[in-house]
């Protein structure tokens, strides 16, 4: 029973080690700047998830760009720029403020901005409207 | 600030505007990405021949002859329907070259066995080396390169006889008459 045990949880500890045997294994400090890239990556195929998050072949491909070109020496803006230049903004999870953006960005403000003028008239108007009788 | 008399429609007003920016919204195909590669030059890339393992194929397999560029694989059920318009094109002496993407060697071999071959060579590209320069979201796609290895047209989807005669051929003419 114990040998059963002990052999059960031999597999267990197999699992997480096969699952990190690939064909290309990259060095922790590549592999750390390409996870934060890649979570700024959209996959293109399945639109709302990143390339680290999405079991998508091209999501797989794309990240594996990510670390070679790390490797080769690219800063991770470089890596950025080097998939955007090929998906187009689209590619990039975060909307970078440009001019077709500024709508997008100011939007939200503009509205609330809105709201507090809209209240504070209302809340300026209410004591004359109850003066009247 | 607004007419007193306008102020009971004014949101009336805002919810028609909101309704007409949704309305111009659903009229686009999302699936349809604007190209970063228009008038770009095709990437450069060093992949083997789906045919000849041993073979290496680089930018020059597309010549200096105006081409078109093909993504295909043998899992891409909307390519079964484009094929027939390919191997009718290829008939009538249009250049076209294949990227087999995301596929094993024997399964795109067979496919082309079963389907018709009508790619001038075939650039096989199993981990999307090539795709991804291209900016690639799918198959089928096509590309219409000129004669200086610029690309300056792209195809999303399948390219019936309708694509042919409204885009891609009037692409094709267009870059013949400039030079």
């Amino acid at each position: 029973m114990r040998i059963f045990a002990s052999l059960l949880s031999l597999l267990f500890l197999a699992a997480p080690v096969s699952a990190q045997t690939g064909p290309d294994i990259f060095p922790p400090d590549i592999e750390k700047q390409a996870r934060e890239i890649g979570r700024g990556l959209r996959c293109v195929v399945c639109r709302s998830q990143s390339i680290e998050d999405s079991d998508a072949d091209l999501a797989g491909d794309m990240r594996l760009l990510v670390r070679r070109r790390l490797v080769a020496g690219d800063s991770p803006e470089e890596v950025m720029e080097y998939v955007r230049d090929r998906y187009g903004d689209y590619v990039l999870l975060r909307p970078p403020v440009q001019p077709n953006t500024w709508a997008l960005w100011a939007g939200p403000f503009l509205v609330l901005i809105m709201f507090f003028i809209f209240l504070w008239r209302r809340v300026s108007t209410r004591p004359d409207d109850r003066a009247a009788p | 600030m607004v007419p007193e008399f306008m102020k009971g429609f004014l949101p009336l007003v805002v919810f028609a505007g909101i309704v007409g920016a949704l309305a111009l919204g659903l009229t686009r195909d999302p699936r349809i990405l604007p190209s970063e590669l228009i008038n770009k030059p095709f990437p450069e890339f060093e992949l083997s021949d789906l045919h000849n393992a041993d073979a290496t194929l680089t930018k020059d397999v597309l010549g200096d002859r105006v081409s078109l560029v093909n993504v295909f694989g043998s899992w891409c059920m909307a390519c079964v329907q484009e094929h027939p318009k390919l191997m009718e094109l290829s008939g009538s002496g249009v250049n076209i070259i294949g990227i087999n993407w995301r596929d094993s060697r024997s399964k795109g071999l067979q496919w082309l066995d079963t389907h018709g071959n009508p790619y001038a060579r075939v650039i096989y590209d199993p981990y999307s080396r090539l795709a991804i320069d291209l900016g690639i979201t799918g198959a089928p796609e096509t590309f219409v390169v000129d004669r200086d290895g610029n690309i300056r047209y792209r195809h999303v989807g399948i390219v019936s006889d309708d694509v042919w005669k409204t885009r891609l051929r009037p692409a094709i003419e267009q870059i013949k008459a400039q030079s």
